[in-house]
């Protein structure tokens, strides 16, 4: 996985061209990689891998952007070189054959040299303009230039000419790297030869602290460029440089996809799964099932299809298939089908650094969209937790920068006591607690969740049961005295169940007498409705008879009026 | 000063002597004359100077590992020498040929 060039019109700083390194992390943390047509220089003591730093900028160079390199070297053969670079997968003598590399060693050129006069490196500058124009070079890496100040006699010539082929290299456009080893009392370089290339300070470290070698790169200084000021991990592997930014955020893509953990009541109470890409920490005391969780995850992901990684520190790989099959996740199918890989290390044995270039190649080999630290406390055994927690951190960003969600676990001191060895707490995104209580002689685990990044999470304390279909999550009951789990709450559940039945036949009872009396309501209501109806219809009866009647009286009161008007008129 | 023992094996021995220089500079001429007189004074008969101008065969700094210039590089005797500078100081050239002691000044005395 290459990390390919920072888009300088997005970062706003095109001003300033870069050429992109190739190095994996470094073209992150610089933006775009080194400044084009200037000279950088990479300091650091020896052993601290600047001469591997220059070498994969001109393989990088020559491989992935088409910029073909000069390599001179005034300490080493050109056979240790081309060794050197083996060692990292850069293989010198084919880029050679190729025509995208010369490689020139000075070393020896310069023993045992006597001074007779005045002299300028004028021999260099022809030396190396031959070299250029023979493959067209765009970089060159001059490995390391110190020599030419602790071996030439005149100090004050060969900081003039230093001075003078800096400045020749930069108006021919070539990008150049200048190893420098480090000087005393915090100097940069030995011979102060920051004080001529002043664009780009790189300072390599391999510090060995309680008896575990670490790697680590800063940028201390880059003129006209923002870069990350930071010490930042790095590792020198059979596949190049890798370095690794401590703070991606802004780096990486952000996932909006959650995916399952495998336990469903889990996802529900992370918010319906984690974050893709994102990081869990399980942590807990020996025994809560922290594994078993984290075995969930892995095989949720091979059940979407996904590869998965699981990195056992602590057990076999054959006692984790084993063990995870006595609760229902049968791995080994997995396995079989190529979607899962258990791979069983031992980082105190191999050391930080070994440990995470080699799972940096298993990552190469078998790119998995779900890894499984377990447990990440034993990264610490054996060595300082400041070490541990750095190895840590690198693993979980070279995992972020995969994408790959992460799954850890961690052992907690005591079950009251949720902090772990690992002080990791801060770059994981959610983090899960497994807990033993102890009551009426029996162990029951309890999980929760302690924080959830960007999204919801339940703060409801659920019992963890291992069953023999795999781990479930069931609803505790809170009584007056505290949690129940286990025999308590199957008691409670029984008891409550009991309580429910006979309420539910009071019920039954009362709802059929209920019903009793209904239907003699609407017997009664029938029967009344008919005696309605009946009187209804004898009053039709004399309601019609009276009204003839009435038709009646008014004719004869009708005739009787006219009679009065036709007799009594005058 | 100049009456220092040299090498029995030097004593008799044909230098053959290789001065590279780049281009025709100044400083480049006065390696060349600085060379001259000191054969002819102290290897009469008994050297060969070949120059070589970088300028013209470039290629040659990488093969010849050359660096700074003016270099003299004593072929023969084996083993090599080098000398770098305009061979302006004689006694450190002398040295540097194994024609006479390294130290001239305070260690003799």
């Amino acid at each position: 996985m290459t990390v390919g060039p920072w888009p300088l019109s997005e970062s706003g700083t095109g001003v300033l061209e870069k050429a992109a390194t190739g190095i994996e992390g470094f073209d992150d943390i610089t933006f775009g990689g080194l400044p084009r047509a200037r000279a950088t220089i990479v300091t650091g003591a020896a052993g601290s891998g600047k001469s591997m730093f220059g070498v994969e900028f001109l393989a990088q160079g020559a491989r992935a952007y088409g910029e073909p390199g000069v390599l001179l070297s005034f300490e080493e053969t050109a056979d240790e070189l081309v060794a050197n670079a083996a060692s990292i997968g850069v293989d010198l003598r084919a880029m050679a054959d190729e025509g995208t590399l010369v490689v020139d060693s000075a070393a020896g050129d310069l023993d045992d040299l006597v001074q007779s006069g005045a002299f300028d490196l004028e021999g260099l500058l022809l030396r190396l303009a031959a070299a250029i124009d023979a493959v067209g070079a765009r970089r060159v890496v001059l490995d390391t230039v110190e020599t030419l100040f602790s071996t030439l006699p005149d100090e004050t010539t060969v900081r003039r000419e230093f001075a003078r082929l800096l400045r020749w290299l930069k108006e021919r456009d070539l990008t150049v790297v200048v190893t420098a080893e480090r000087g005393q009392q915090g100097r940069l370089t030995r011979h102060g030869i920051e004080e001529y290339v002043s664009d780009c300070v790189v300072v390599l470290d391999h510090r060995v602290e309680d008896e575990v070698a670490t790697r680590r790169m800063r940028v201390a200084k880059y003129r006209g460029s923002p870069h990350g000021t930071n010490e930042f991990p790095f590792l020198i592997s059979g596949r190049g440089l890798v370095v690794m930014p401590l703070h991606h955020d802004e780096l990486t893509e952000v996932s909006e996809e959650r995916v399952s953990l495998g336990i469903p009541e889990l996802d529900t109470m992370v918010g319906g799964g984690v974050f893709r890409g994102s990081t869990i920490m399980i942590s807990g005391s020996a025994g809560t099932g922290k594994t078993s969780i984290a075995a969930c995850a892995a095989d949720a992901a091979c059940r979407r299809g996904e590869k998965a990684l699981f990195l056992s520190f602590e057990e076999p790989s054959g006692q984790v298939v084993r063990n995870m099959r006595s609760i229902g996740l049968d791995l080994q199918h997995w396995i079989d089908k190529g979607l899962l890989v258990v791979q069983h290390m031992r980082p105190a044995i191999t050391g930080l650094e070994a440990h995470l270039a080699s799972l940096h190649m298993i990552l190469d080999e078998h790119p998995a969209e779900v890894v499984v630290l377990d447990a990440v406390a034993s990264l610490s055994r054996g060595v300082a937790s400041y070490a541990s927690a750095s190895a840590v951190a690198r693993d979980i960003a070279m995992l972020r920068l995969r994408g790959a969600t992460t799954v850890l676990t961690a052992l907690a001191g005591t079950h009251d006591d949720p902090h772990t060895d690992v002080s990791a707490s801060s770059l994981v995104d959610a983090w899960l607690l497994v807990r033993n209580v102890e009551n009426d002689g029996e162990r029951n685990r309890l999980l929760m969740t302690i924080k959830n990044r960007g999204s919801f999470h339940s703060n409801q304390v659920r019992e963890f049961l291992l069953t023999d279909d795999g781990p479930r999550l069931v609803d505790v009951f809170v009584g007056p005295d505290g949690v129940l789990t286990g025999s308590a709450r199957e008691q409670q559940e029984a008891r409550d169940a009991s309580t429910e039945d006979a309420r539910r036949r009071d019920q039954e009872r009362r709802r059929a007498s209920i019903e009793r009396r209904r239907e003699e309501v609407e017997a009664q209501i029938a029967t009344l409705r008919r005696q309605l109806e009946d009187e209804l219809a004898d009053f039709a009866d004399v309601d019609d008879s009276a009204a003839d009647e009435a038709a009646d009286r008014a004719a004869e009161r009708a005739d009787s009026a006219a009679r009065r008007v036709g007799g009594g008129g005058p | 000063m100049t009456t220092s023992p040299v090498a029995a094996d030097l004593a008799d021995a044909s230098f053959h002597l290789r001065l590279y220089v780049a281009g025709q500079t100044p400083r480049s001429a006065l390696a060349q004359a600085n060379l001259y007189a000191l054969c002819e004074a102290r290897l009469p008969g008994r050297h060969h100077i070949e120059i070589v101008d970088l300028m013209d065969e470039p290629a040659r700094a990488r093969t010849d590992g050359v660096i700074a210039v003016p270099t003299l590089i004593r072929v023969s005797p084996t083993p090599v020498r080098r000398v770098v500078g305009d061979l302006s100081d004689t006694a450190r050239l002398l040295a540097g040929l194994e024609l006479g002691p390294l130290a001239t000044e305070g260690a003799a005395s």
